[in-house]
C-alpha cells in the first residue's frame, strides 16, 4: 500500500537500529513518546524489540481518553441520562471507566449514546433530529480541538439550538512541563506527539532544550518514523547537542497551522486549571468553551455532579502516565485490571501504555525476563 | 531490590497474568452491553460464564462452531445461528444470503456435507413484504448455491420498535465425512496455517454501509459458502486437515486464539503473509482498527499437518473462491495459549482476541 509500506521496510528498520546502537555505544537512554499514537505503532510492530537494550521507551501523558479524569466522565454521563440528550462522542470513550460505569455501561441502561468520527457528525445528527438536544463529548488535544472549533463556528453560522458542546479538549505543554517538574523525572529526550505538531507547530517546544536542556524530536507515526526519530534523539545525545528537530518534516511545519489555531482561538479559551488522570491539577491546561458560545456550552445548559472522584487506590496509571513505573510493574496490572474490565484509564484505550503492553508487550517482556 | 529479585517477580507477574488468561471465562457484568455481541472475549465472557456453565455435556463441552452427535452409525453435525446485521442490504449481500451461509459455513468447518437447514423469522410490525420477499429470494438462491434444503420454519410478529425490521434464526443438520477429524483442539506443533481468501471485507464493507466512514471506495461484503473449500481440503487430505474455522465475528486474530486455547498450543503467524485488499487495509488504518479483528463471512481459516501446506494450498486456489488463498503462520509449541504475530518492520506482536467492540480509535 503506497504511503504505509515504504515506512514499514524492514531493511531499513534494521539499517536505522544499527546506527542507533553504534552511537549509542551501550550509554543507557530514557526516552519518552509523548503521543499515545506513537506508543500504539511501538506496541503494534514491536519497535522496542528492534531496538538495542540499552534504549529504554518511556510511554507519556498524550492518550486524550487515559487523562480524562473520571469526574468529567460522571459529568459526561449525567448529560447522557437527560431525557431526549442524545449523546455523541468517539468510540474509545465509551468503555472509559467513570466514578460509577462507562458510557457503555449507561447506553445499556437506557442513555442514548452514539459514536461519531468526527465532531460535524454530530453536528449534522443535530440537524436530522431537531426534537432531540445533541451533546458532543469533546476530548483530545490540539489534534482534535481545531474540529471541534470549526464545528462550533458551523452551528453559530446555521444557528443549530439544539447542539452543545461538553470540551474536555487538554493541551499537551502544561503536561510536559509538569513531568519535566516532577521529582523522579528521569528522561534523556522526548519524541514530540506529530499530530498535535501539525497545529501548533515546532516552534512551542523550544523552552524544552532551552530550559531543561533536553532534545525533542517530532515524530511521524510509521515505524521506520519512530525509528528515525530515536536515531536523531541518540545523535543529539552522543555530540551534546539539544535542539527542537522535526522528524515529521512532511506534514509538520515550525509555524503549525495558522488557520487551525485561529479557529481553536476562536472559541476556546484556556482554563485556569484542569485534572488530569493521574498527574492531578495542571495550571493552564484545558480549554473551556469562550462566553460568545455560551449557547452551544453543555457546561452552561445542563446541570452536571461536577464532583471530583479520586482515581481507585490500587490504580497506578499517575506513576505509568509519569514514566515512573512500566505498567507491568502496576499492583493490578493484568490481574485486576484487564483490557476488558479496566480499573485505570491506560487499560482501555488501545493508545493507553497499560492496554499496549498488556496487548503487544507480554510477549516481549516473557522473552526479556527469560534471557 | 537485585537483579535476580526483580527477574523473579517478573516471572511471578507474568505467571499470574498467564494463569488469569488460561483461567475460566466468567462473566462479572451486571447488565449485557454491545460488548458482548462482538464476538471477542466480552461474548466469551458470556457463552462460556452463563450458557456452557448451565448446559455442560459431552458435546456441548467441545465448544467447537457445530455440536457433533453420533446417531446410530452416522456422524451428524448441529448447529445454529442468530442474524441482526443492520443495515438489513449491503453491498454484497443481505441478511438473507448471510443466515443462510453462516450456518452452512458452521457445518462446513465440522467437516460435515451442510444437508437441512430451518428457518426461524422475527418480524417487526409495519416491515414491509416487499422486503422481506427479497430477503426470502436471496435465501432460496443461497440454499440452492450451497445446496442444501430449507425444511422447517417458523414466524413471530413484534410490535412497533420491539425489533429492527427482521431478525433471522437458522439451524442445521450435516453428515459429517467419515475422511474428516477437525476440532479447534486438534492443532499439533508445526502444523501449518493457512487462509482461503482477502481478510476483512465483511466488517469494512458493513462499517461503510452504516455510513460509519465516508470513502470513496466500494467493498463488498465476501459473504459466501465455505463447503467446497473444506471440501477440497478434505479431499485432498483427509485426516490431515487439523482444524478448519469460519472466522467471522471476532475476525480471523479471534479465531486463531481459539485455536490456540483450545489446543493449548502456540500460534505465530506473519502479517505480510496475510492476504487483504489494499482499500479494506486502507480503511482499516484510517480507524485505527486491526484487520485481523474484522469479520469475515467467506473464509476459511485451516490448520494442516507439517509439510502439507504446500497440497492444501493447491486444493484451495483450484477453486473459484480460494485464488487469493495464503499459508500465513505455524503452530508452535510456545507461547502456549497465544497467538504471536511478525510485523513487517521485523518485530512480534501478541495477537489478542477482539476486546469490546471494534471502536475506532479518535487520533
Amino acid at each position: 500500500m503506497k504511503f504505509v509500506d515504504e515506512y514499514r521496510d524492514s531493511d531499513l528498520a534494521h539499517r536505522i537500529v544499527e546506527e542507533v546502537d553504534r552511537l549509542a555505544a551501550g550509554k543507557p537512554y530514557k526516552l519518552m513518546e509523548v503521543c499515545g499514537g506513537h506508543t500504539h505503532t511501538i506496541y503494534r510492530h514491536g519497535i522496542q524489540q528492534l531496538l538495542p537494550g540499552n534504549i529504554e521507551l518511556v510511554h507519556g501523558p498524550g492518550c486524550p481518553v487515559c487523562v480524562i479524569p473520571m469526574g468529567r466522565l460522571d459529568d459526561a454521563i449525567a448529560i447522557a441520562r437527560n431525557p431526549g440528550v442524545i449523546l455523541a462522542t468517539f468510540g474509545d470513550m465509551l468503555r472509559v471507566p467513570g466514578g460509577s460505569g462507562s458510557l457503555l455501561d449507561a447506553r445499556a441502561q437506557g442513555a442514548d449514546v452514539r459514536i461519531v468520527y468526527s465532531p460535524l457528525d454530530a453536528l449534522k445528527l443535530a440537524s436530522s433530529n431537531p426534537h432531540r438536544e445533541v451533546v458532543f463529548l469533546a476530548i483530545g488535544f490540539e489534534t482534535t480541538a481545531p474540529s471541534t472549533a470549526l464545528t462550533l463556528l458551523q452551528a453559530r453560522q446555521a444557528d443549530v439550538p439544539n447542539f452543545s458542546v461538553f470540551c474536555n479538549h487538554v493541551t499537551i505543554l502544561p503536561a510536559l512541563k509538569a513531568i519535566l517538574d516532577s521529582p523522579d523525572m528521569r528522561l534523556q529526550g522526548f519524541i514530540g506527539p506529530g499530530h498535535v505538531s501539525t497545529v501548533i507547530g515546532t516552534d512551542p517546544y523550544s523552552w524544552i532544550p532551552e530550559r531543561y536542556g533536553l532534545p525533542i524530536v517530532i515524530s511521524g507515526f510509521e515505524p521506520t518514523d519512530l525509528l528515525q526519530s530515536v536515531l536523531m534523539l541518540v545523535q543529539q545525545l552522543s555530540e551534546g547537542r539539544c535542539a527542537v528537530e522535526n522528524q515529521y518534516g512532511r506534514v509538520v511545519r515550525a509555524g503549525g497551522n495558522a488557520p487551525a489555531i485561529d479557529a481553536i482561538r476562536k472559541t476556546m479559551r484556556v482554563r485556569p486549571q484542569f485534572e488530569w488522570r493521574g498527574l492531578g491539577f495542571i495550571p493552564a491546561s484545558a480549554f473551556s468553551l469562550r462566553a460568545e458560545f455560551a449557547r452551544w456550552d453543555a457546561e452552561e445548559r445542563y446541570a452536571v455532579p461536577g464532583h471530583r472522584v479520586a482515581d481507585p487506590r490500587a490504580c497506578q496509571c499517575g506513576e505509568v502516565l509519569k514514566g515512573v513505573i512500566k505498567p507491568w510493574e502496576c499492583r493490578v496490572f493484568g490481574t485486576a485490571c484487564t483490557p476488558e474490565r479496566p480499573i485505570g484509564t491506560c487499560m482501555v484505550s488501545s493508545e493507553g501504555a497499560c492496554a499496549a503492553y498488556y496487548n503487544y508487550g507480554r510477549h516481549a517482556l516473557k522473552a526479556e525476563a527469560v534471557s | 531490590m537485585s537483579g535476580v529479585e526483580r527477574l523473579g517477580e517478573q516471572l511471578e507477574r507474568i505467571e499470574r497474568v498467564r494463569k488469569s488468561r488460561r483461567g475460566r471465562f466468567y462473566l462479572r457484568d451486571d447488565f449485557i452491553t454491545m460488548s458482548h455481541g462482538s464476538g471477542g472475549k466480552a461474548t466469551h465472557n458470556l457463552v462460556e460464564g452463563v450458557f456452557a456453565t448451565a448446559f455442560s455435556n459431552p458435546v456441548l463441552d467441545r465448544m467447537d462452531d457445530s455440536a457433533l452427535l453420533q446417531l446410530s452409525g452416522a456422524r451428524l453435525a448441529f448447529t445454529t445461528d442468530s442474524y441482526v446485521v443492520r443495515p438489513l442490504f449491503f453491498p454484497g449481500g443481505d441478511i438473507g444470503r448471510l443466515a443462510v451461509h453462516g450456518t452452512v459455513n458452521d457445518l462446513a468447518v465440522a467437516g460435515a456435507v451442510p444437508l437441512y437447514l430451518s428457518v426461524g423469522v422475527v418480524l417487526e410490525e409495519g416491515f414491509a413484504v416487499a422486503e422481506l420477499r427479497r430477503i426470502v429470494e436471496s435465501m432460496k438462491s443461497a440454499a440452492e448455491e450451497a445446496a442444501v434444503s430449507i425444511v422447517t420454519g417458523d414466524t413471530k410478529v413484534v410490535e412497533r420498535g420491539k425489533a429492527d425490521g427482521v431478525y433471522i434464526n437458522t439451524a442445521g443438520i450435516g453428515l459429517v465425512r467419515p475422511d474428516a477429524s477437525v476440532s479447534a483442539g486438534n492443532a499439533r506443533p508445526k502444523d501449518q496455517i493457512l487462509i482461503s481468501g482477502r481478510i476483512a471485507e465483511h466488517g469494512v464493507a458493513i462499517m461503510m454501509a452504516r455510513n460509519d466512514l465516508d470513502l470513496e471506495t466500494q467493498v463488498e461484503s465476501d459473504t459466501g459458502p465455505v463447503h467446497e473449500l473444506a471440501a477440497a481440503l478434505i479431499d485432498r487430505l483427509g485426516s490431515d486437515v487439523r482444524t478448519l474455522k469460519d472466522p467471522t465475528r471476532g475476525g480471523v486474530a479471534t479465531a486463531l486464539n481459539e485455536i490456540a486455547l483450545q489446543s493449548q498450543v502456540g500460534l505465530v503467524i506473519d502479517e505480510q503473509r496475510v492476504p487483504i485488499r489494499p482499500d479494506v487495509r486502507g480503511a482499516c488504518e484510517l480507524l485505527g482498527i486491526d484487520p485481523l479483528h474484522m469479520a469475515n463471512e467467506g473464509k476459511l481459516l485451516a490448520v494442516v499437518a507439517a509439510g502439507r501446506g504446500d497440497n492444501a494450498l493447491d486444493a484451495l486456489r483450484g477453486h473459484p473462491l480460494g485464488l487469493d488463498a495464503a499459508i500465513i503462520g505455524e503452530v508452535r509449541t510456545e507461547p502456549e495459549g497465544l497467538v504471536a504475530s511478525r510485523t513487517a518492520v521485523g518485530g512480534e506482536r501478541i495477537l489478542d482476541m477482539l476486546v469490546g467492540d471494534a471502536l475506532p480509535r479518535i487520533c
